[in-house]
């Protein structure tokens, strides 16, 4: 199980308290009829599934209940560092 | 290649069983070949059976960067069945159940496969429907699928509890008699074998780590930890990790990674006949003929690579498992493994060309590609030779993302993942 440091928290907690929320930083359309077909598709379903350096959201669901953003290396499933939303990609 | 054969047995015995030769030569990459697979678990392996024995195409390597049957193929539960919703996933699996039938004969090779019944369990009103729905979908499509009594089940499955009191009483059950299990093992050691003796190169230990595209876009060959391989044709084959090689030709692809876990627990006496399976408690299991209780659990959450998935996840799955089957309770479990399955967003695999010319995929099985087997491998096999998918495998193609003609069994999965 992973430990986890929530960044609202500021605290590391098990991974039972978490869920996952996807790839991190992919901004939803601000003017979504002008996309076309192509640009849904990469929106909606293409996502980079990095070996390595993986930018994740997760919600503190069952604590503060707020989403953050996550860099966490998908081959040895070690975090390398959590921060707040908003706040610019690292 | 020496046929097995209980002559041969016999003749091999009075040498001490000395006189064997091995079962496929280990290879030694040349130049260039007709076709490349990248990946060799049973889905690799088994394409470059076919290309060889059905499609005439006998120069082709299998390159794998492990063990032939070390990744998902040599980590799932086993489950053969083709009880899906949709008719293109229907025929799709249908057409895998089919090979099955006869693949030992076929392979020469023992691939045990066991038509003992898939029981799926269920709980509360939605699932009698929704398997109900399925039973009547499935038999439009010629599978076979019937629903059984709370009372029916159990006779068919006796360790199975329907106790009315449990948290999630079973309701009822579907069943498909044909599906069953098969030794995973021998799955790819048997296409190995096959693809070996009609002159396949099985390549292991040699990791691709590039896709080779020539000044037109299409594919000249794989880079390779041993150099540069060429192949006009390309067929990757390789699970959780197809994102990562479709990338190196360029290619982003609607897949992600999560891993998958499975355990076993200590061998007991044959007193579990079939497979049964629990969408709405979530677990899975059957008796491996070695005698474990082999159990299936739910994907871990996060996307990761690292073959391994966290406790509570099998925590989860055991506790489902001790409610459904009472007399389990005190079993101990031996060990537990992960593997990484590629999952697509409609959780249908991806089987067909790719924008790359020269270049073919076979993916996004996600949680349920070992009971497709025999069919992807004949399907990839198909559309690399034609340079165009059989008709079963064209609507598996990864266009449908853009079209948006999912074939969506994510919402009519038998097992939700």
């Amino acid at each position: 199980m992973l430990l986890i440091h929530c960044p609202y928290c500021d605290e590391k907690r098990p991974e039972i308290e978490f869920a996952y929320g996807g790839e991190a930083h992919i901004a939803r359309p601000l003017d979504p009829s002008a996309l076309s077909d192509e640009e849904w598709e990469t929106y909606l379903f293409i996502r980079s599934n990095a070996r390595g350096r993986h930018h994740e959201r997760w919600r503190h669901i069952h604590g503060c209940g707020r989403f953050f953003n996550a860099v966490r290396d998908t081959v040895t499933d070690k975090f390398e560092t959590t921060y707040k939303a908003g706040e610019e990609r690292r | 290649m020496t046929r097995f054969s209980a002559l041969n047995l016999f003749t091999k015995a009075l040498g001490g069983h000395k006189g064997w030769q091995e079962q496929w030569p280990t290879a030694e990459p040349k130049a260039s070949y007709d076709a490349i697979i990248v990946g060799g678990g049973g889905h690799g392996l088994g394409a470059a059976y076919y290309l060889a024995s059905k499609y005439g195409i006998t120069n082709v390597a299998v390159i794998e960067k492990g063990w032939i049957g070390g990744g998902n193929t040599g980590r799932n539960t086993t489950i053969i069945r083709s009880n899906y919703l949709y008719d293109e996933s229907a025929h799709l699996f249908d057409h895998a159940v089919k090979l099955w039938d006869g693949l030992s004969q076929e392979l020469n090779y023992n691939v045990m496969y066991s038509k003992r019944g898939v029981l799926m369990l269920a709980h509360n009103v939605h699932d009698v429907q929704s398997f109900k729905r399925h039973i009547h979908a499935n038999r439009l499509n010629g599978v076979d699928n019937e629903w059984l009594t709370p009372e029916e089940a159990q006779a068919y499955c006796p360790p199975l509890s329907i106790d009315p009191n449990a948290r999630y009483p079973v309701m009822g059950a579907a069943l498909q008699r044909r599906g069953g299990t098969a030794r995973h093992d021998s799955v790819a050691w048997g296409y190995a074998r096959g693809a070996a003796s009609r002159g396949v190169d099985i390549i292991q230990n040699c990791a691709v780590t590039g896709i080779r595209r020539g000044p037109d876009g299409a594919v000249e060959g794989v880079e390779t930890e041993r150099g540069f391989i060429a192949a006009k044709k390309v067929g990757v084959s390789a699970a959780g990790n197809s994102s990562v090689l479709m990338q190196m030709a360029g290619l982003r692809f609607p897949l992600e990674s999560y891993p998958l876990q499975a355990l076993v627990s200590e061998p007991i006496k044959p007193v579990f006949p079939c497979v049964v399976m629990s969408n709405t408690v979530h677990a899975y299991m059957s008796q491996s003929d070695k005698g474990e209780l082999v159990i299936g659990a739910g994907t871990d959450q996060y996307v990761s690579y690292s073959q391994r998935g966290a406790l509570h996840i099998i925590e989860h799955t055991l506790a489902s498992i001790c409610e459904i089957f009472p007399i389990f309770r005190r079993m101990r479990m031996l060990r537990s493994w992960g593997g990484i399955v590629d999952v697509t967003p409609d959780r249908s695999p991806i089987l067909g060309k790719t924008p790359v010319p020269g270049l073919y995929v076979n993916c996004g099985w996600g949680t349920g590609g070992f009971k497709a087997t025999p069919g992807a491998a004949d399907l990839l096999a198909y559309t690399i030779a034609h340079d165009a998918p059989h008709p079963i495998n064209a609507p598996f193609n990864l266009e449908r993302f853009r079209t948006g003609r999912l074939i969506d069994e994510a919402a009519a999965a038998a097992v939700a993942h």
